[in-house]
């Protein structure tokens, strides 16, 4: 099995490299074939990977590929862990990856960078690859800084752009933030364990616990309360967690398909995955779980109220976005880790779903993106339509479609746990429902529905996308509405994650709420008479087509109305605001502030030329010494001499 | 056969630079060519040092030694080590490369310039041998005249003051080195640097002699309050003086820090750590700040190395409170370590930097960052570099610049919670001034007609960043062969930095 999983990362690998280096002599064609083989067969040797795991049941593997260094006892390796867990990752990504491709084809048709486009995104998937499969955590901080990297390199893709490049490299300093707390998890782990590899770290969770430091004087922390903090930490730069959610609307900027692969369904999940991967040390400290919990009900809630207010589409998804990475880290404070992978699995179908479908509208406007400018394209895009529906009917939890099982058995979860913060997280994502359907019809009725607003140019030239952008959709669409209904069992109730997670008894909630569970069709009942979410959900779905279909004049009204709230949320919560100004500002201040004062006029100005100077202006006097008159000389001899004689005496 | 292999990778360059001196730059193509083999083959007899090395065999490698002055009882004593070998390859590597990148640039005096790097190598590779003091100062000292020469000939305009700056600067730190060398050859009767790791010192004696080296030294690093030179010498010098100044010379401090503070004055070096690690913070946080704000591209890449050479000193001095919290060795050695790979990776990442920087002023005579933007319009090739090389020193995992940083950082975690917090915000500085740099030079729209004019890298400058690019991610993904090299040495420095001598 070995060379498959060597298989499963060279292949994107390699395929990047032939992309990005021979981008040219291969052509734009050779460019896409080759990186779609290379991420074709990464999928098929997934799919045999997932065949071989779950139903042929085999061991987890576990097993370095080469030694990276040895220092003192510390071996730092790179090598795989495959379970349950990383199979159904591997799978996922390489399926949304290859959606991707082949859509790419179809959007990027007339760019000049086409070539390093698909080198990117191959490369991308590699370091995803390399983040989910990974047994220790040296090549975990590998593939989380390496998809950094590459999402950096993509939302700069369009380097010309002023926003593009401004996205970018907030998106990298913001994630860099997150790495930071991220590296000094592990540096924590690696004081108390000696490893870095998981399966020792894991087995000595408990003692962890045992072990304190003192991070503040005269404060003794648990070792492992401050590592999973700082690691979650991490997590909230990729997942974009409140505070360092503000990179993830900026990204944006890059083309829609990365929108779709990285900033919705993969590369934002890495640190959803990370902490379930966690789990056997997260499950130890209840103030990480708690502090989980708190910042992924905030994000939950909070960014879904900012997508109301959003014109441009894919910042609405990109909110969206925002509010589901919140929903599952939900899961993971209330240590339902499954339902939080659950979650991660269903919302990367439709999520890319919803982005792809965006794009597709995005080109056939040819690069329009305010929907202020669109409205009524159902009829002109049927397929984009319907395929952005059962995206949308996903989302906000459509009885029986994906996203309803998933969302449902979380908000369930929350509720059984008693976890600090529980209640609080719970109500949060109950009303998140209702902000969901809210933002999500809003979405769908003013791109397809009601008057157009189009010019009239955009008008003659509307057509359906053509296949190479419909097919990915379809493909993406059919996971959406059943992956849900077939898989909640094994996943949630069943023992399908029972070698890569561990969840301790006292905070088992996904148990509790199994021991309710009869089997889909009654789990989709039940929601009607005993959740409600579902009619949250429904309530939502009304006043947007309320709002935006039957009086359309009342938004505008009602923005007036409550002025003080809209210009809270138009601002985006002043955080932007905060970080430019005052963080950006004041570093930038007392940059100059060192430069001037400390480098150049202290430093070089007091010190070196300082003494530069002194030395000349001693020479200008000592130089009046050397008069020449031999009676000047003679006279300090004399004194001198007599100076001499008389400390003599007086010492005598 | 028996092969004096240090001796050779030390005159052969010195001889090169006198054929190439006496061919003269009238016969300028031959001088070039000449200049070339010579380092190459320079390289190929530190690659046998390489692989004549056995890594688990302690003390000294390829040892050789012959009376050299009687009265001073001083010999032409040389070996390496772990720590010596890798500086040395690192050094012979980084010749060739700077020949190939003054080929067409150097139209002044060609030949002098081609014979003062080969000078300036042959002296560099003598200081990381030397295993006699005086030898060691001799070369120490020497190794300043070819430097001052680069940077006095082919410099910018304001050189003269960059030299003397320069020049002041290092030697004054040298004057008190060579102070505590005479103490130390009275105590010891010789001169050999081994035989000083063993010599009885108090107190008192030992903070006197870390403070004499740690003068010499801290100038070399460059550690703050006396970093100023760097930046004024590295704008005014030639790109060539410029990438051996960064990559090779700076790297002479953190060496003389492991050849001789430590093992001479373990115990002053435990007192003073505190010391030491406090400037190497404020070398990572104050300089961060101050990169952050230059205009001067050749500016901001020299304050980056002194951040960047903060790590190295952090790992050297952090490792005695590194083994008071902690059980076993690991910490420090992972500290040690890092300092060392740091180093090396330093040494890449700069010089490639530095490269960079020349590439773009032999085409429109500027370093000032808002000289350019959009460059990756015009250069696509050079801008793929340059991104590559910007994310290294922003110590990305996969190059060499990951590799030293997350070391120090683990062992210093190793020593305090607040000391590694400290450290590691060079992941966020660190990208924060390397990056706004390449988004104000490389991305954006055309800026002005001379970036639109730009031609991109041609075969040679290609060749170059090429095999530096190779070098600094094979050294990311794979830091292996270098770590195990280093491991038997710095695990014996380890253990007798440990002992006191009280």
């Amino acid at each position: 099995m070995e060379s498959i999983y060597l298989g499963i990362v060279i292949a994107p690998l390699a395929a990047a490299i032939v992309a990005g280096l021979f981008g040219r002599t291969i052509g734009r064609a050779g460019a896409h074939w080759v990186t779609i083989v290379g991420v074709a067969i990464s999928f098929a040797l997934s799919l045999v990977v997932l065949k071989d795991i779950v139903i042929d049941g085999a061991a987890v593997f576990n097993g370095t590929v080469y030694q990276w260094a040895v220092i003192g006892d510390i071996r730092m390796e790179i090598g795989f862990l495959v379970d349950h867990l990383t199979a159904l990752m591997i799978t996922v990504v390489n399926f949304v990856s290859l959606a991707v491709h082949v859509y790419t084809i179809g959007y990027m048709r007339d760019d000049p960078g086409y070539q390093r486009f698909f080198s990117y995104i191959s490369l991308f998937t590699f370091a995803m690859l390399m983040l989910v499969m990974s047994n220790n955590f040296l090549q975990l901080f590998f593939g989380w800084e390496a998809v950094g990297v590459v999402s950096y390199l993509l939302i700069g893709f369009w380097f010309k752009r002023p926003t593009a490049i401004f996205a970018n490299l907030k998106a990298f300093l913001v994630n860099r933030v997150g790495d930071f707390g991220f590296l000094l998890g592990i540096a924590a782990i690696v004081l108390h364990t000696g490893s870095l590899d998981y399966a020792t770290v894991f087995g000595r969770a408990e003692l962890l616990d045992a072990e304190s430091i003192e991070v503040l004087a005269g404060r003794q922390w648990s070792v492992l309360t401050v590592a999973c903090i700082c690691l979650f930490i991490g997590a909230m730069g990729k997942s974009a967690q409140v505070p360092l959610h503000v990179w993830l609307p900026d990204s944006m900027e890059g083309p829609t398909p990365i929108s779709a692969l990285i900033h919705a369904a993969t590369m934002v999940t890495a640190g959803i995955f990370m902490v379930a991967r966690m789990s056997p040390l997260f499950e130890y400290s209840e103030a990480a779980l708690s502090v989980v919990l708190i910042i992924g009900a905030t994000t939950a809630f909070l960014t879904g109220l900012l997508g109301i207010v959003q014109n441009d589409i894919k910042r609405v998804v990109a909110y969206s976005t925002l509010s589901q990475l919140g929903y599952m880290t939900v899961a993971l404070g209330a240590s339902a880790y499954a339902a939080g992978i659950f979650h991660l699995m269903t919302h990367a179908f439709f999520k890319a779903l919803l982005f792809l479908a965006a794009g597709s509208v995005i080109i056939a406007l040819h690069h329009e993106q305010d929907m202020r400018r669109m409205g009524g394209l159902r009829k002109y895009m049927p397929i984009t339509y319907w395929t952005a529906l059962i995206g949308t009917l996903a989302l906000v939890g459509f009885p029986g479609m994906s996203g309803f099982f998933s969302k449902d058995a979380l908000i369930e979860a929350v509720h059984a746990s008693t976890t600090f913060g529980a209640g609080f997280a719970y109500w949060c994502v109950l009303l998140g429902v209702f902000v969901t359907a809210l933002y999500s019809f809003r979405l769908l009725f003013l791109v397809f529905h009601g008057e157009e607003r189009l010019d009239s140019e955009a008008r003659a030239h509307l057509h359906e996308s053509p296949a190479v952008v419909w097919a990915p959709l379809v493909a993406l669409a059919v996971p959406s509405v059943f992956i849900g209904w077939f898989t909640i069992e094994p996943l949630l109730f069943g023992e399908f994650f029972a070698d890569s997670m561990l969840v301790l008894e006292e905070h088992d909630v996904l148990h509790e709420v199994g021991e309710e569970f009869e089997g889909s069709a009654a789990f989709v009942l039940h929601a009607f008479t005993a959740s409600a979410a579902i009619w949250l959900a429904l309530a939502g779905a009304i006043v947007a087509w309320v709002l935006y279909l039957l009086r359309p004049e009342l938004p505008g009204r009602i923005a007036r109305r409550f002025a003080p709230a809209h210009r809270l949320l138009v601002n985006k919560y002043y955080f932007d605001w905060f970080n430019e100004n005052v963080l950006a500002g004041a570093t930038r201040g007392l940059g100059r502030l060192l430069w001037s004062v400390g480098d150049r006029t202290v430093i070089d100005g007091a010190i070196v030329n300082g003494s530069a100077r002194g030395v000349a202006a001693l020479s200008a006097i000592v130089r009046r010494v050397q008069s020449g008159y031999l009676y000047h000389y003679a006279f300090a001899m004399v004194i001198g001499l007599a100076a001499l004689i008389g400390w003599l005496i007086l010492r005598g | 056969m028996y092969v004096p292999l240090l001796s050779i990778s030390i005159w052969l360059p010195i001889a090169g630079a006198v054929a190439v001196l006496l061919l003269g730059s009238r016969r300028a193509e031959l001088a070039r060519w000449v200049a070339l083999g010579v380092s190459l083959m320079t390289f190929v007899v530190a690659i046998h040092l390489y692989i004549g090395f056995y890594p688990d065999h302690a003390g000294m490698h390829f040892v050789e030694r012959m009376p050299w002055i009687g009265a001073f009882n001083s010999f032409y004593e040389l070996g390496v080590d772990g720590i010596s070998m890798p500086l040395i390859l690192l050094t012979a590597f980084l010749t060739p490369i700077v020949v190939i990148a003054g080929w067409e640039v150097i139209q002044t005096r060609p030949a002098q310039y081609f014979a003062a790097f080969l000078l300036l190598e042959g002296l560099m590779i003598g200081v990381f041998c030397a295993l006699d003091a005086l030898l060691f100062y001799v070369f120490w000292e020497a190794m300043l005249v070819p430097m001052f020469i680069i940077i006095g000939v082919w410099g910018g305009e304001r050189r003269i003051y960059a030299t003397v700056k320069f020049f002041l600067y290092t030697f004054l730190g040298s004057v008190f080195m060579l102070v505590a060398l005479i103490y130390m050859y009275l105590q010891a009767g010789s001169y050999s640097i081994l035989a000083f790791h063993e010599l009885p010192l108090g107190m008192n004696e030992q903070i006197l002699i870390f403070l004499a080296f740690l003068i010499a030294f801290a100038v070399k690093v460059p550690m703050w309050p006396v970093h100023t030179w760097l930046p004024d010498a590295h704008v005014e010098a030639p790109t060539g003086g410029s990438v051996i100044l960064a990559a090779v010379l700076l790297k002479m401090g953190g060496y003389g820090f492991l050849r001789f503070s430590l093992p001479i004055t373990p115990d002053a070096s435990q007192s003073l750590a505190w010391l030491m690690i406090g400037l190497s913070l404020i070398a990572i946080v104050y300089i961060a700040f101050v990169a952050l704000v230059q205009k001067d591209m050749k500016k901001l890449i020299a304050y980056s190395s002194i951040a960047h050479m903060g790590f190295v000193t952090l790992g050297f001095f952090v490792i005695f409170a590194t083994i008071a919290n902690s059980q076993d060795e690991a910490g420090a050695m992972l500290a040690l370590q890092g300092g060392m790979v740091q180093m090396i990776s330093h040494g890449l990442i700069s010089g490639a930097l530095f490269l960079c920087v020349g590439v773009m002023y032999d085409r429109l005579h500027s370093r000032e960052i808002g000289a350019y933007g959009g460059v990756a319009n015009t250069m696509p090739k050079f801008a793929a570099f340059v991104v590559l090389f910007a994310l290294a020193n922003a110590g990305l995992p996969g190059t060499s610049g990951f590799v030293g940083e997350f070391f120090v950082i683990l062992g210093s975690f190793h020593a305090s919670f607040w000391l590694a917090f400290t450290a590691a915000t060079i992941l966020v500085f660190g990208a924060a001034y390397t990056l706004w740099m390449v988004k104000r030079v490389i991305f954006g729209e055309v800026g002005n007609d001379g970036v639109a004019a730009l031609e991109d890298v041609g075969r040679r400058e290609f060749l170059i960043l090429g095999i530096l690019a190779v070098s600094v991610l094979a050294l990311g993904v794979w830091p292996d062969p270098l770590v195990e090299a280093m491991d038997t040495t710095l695990r014996e420095l380890l253990a007798h930095v440990m002992e006191s001598k009280l």
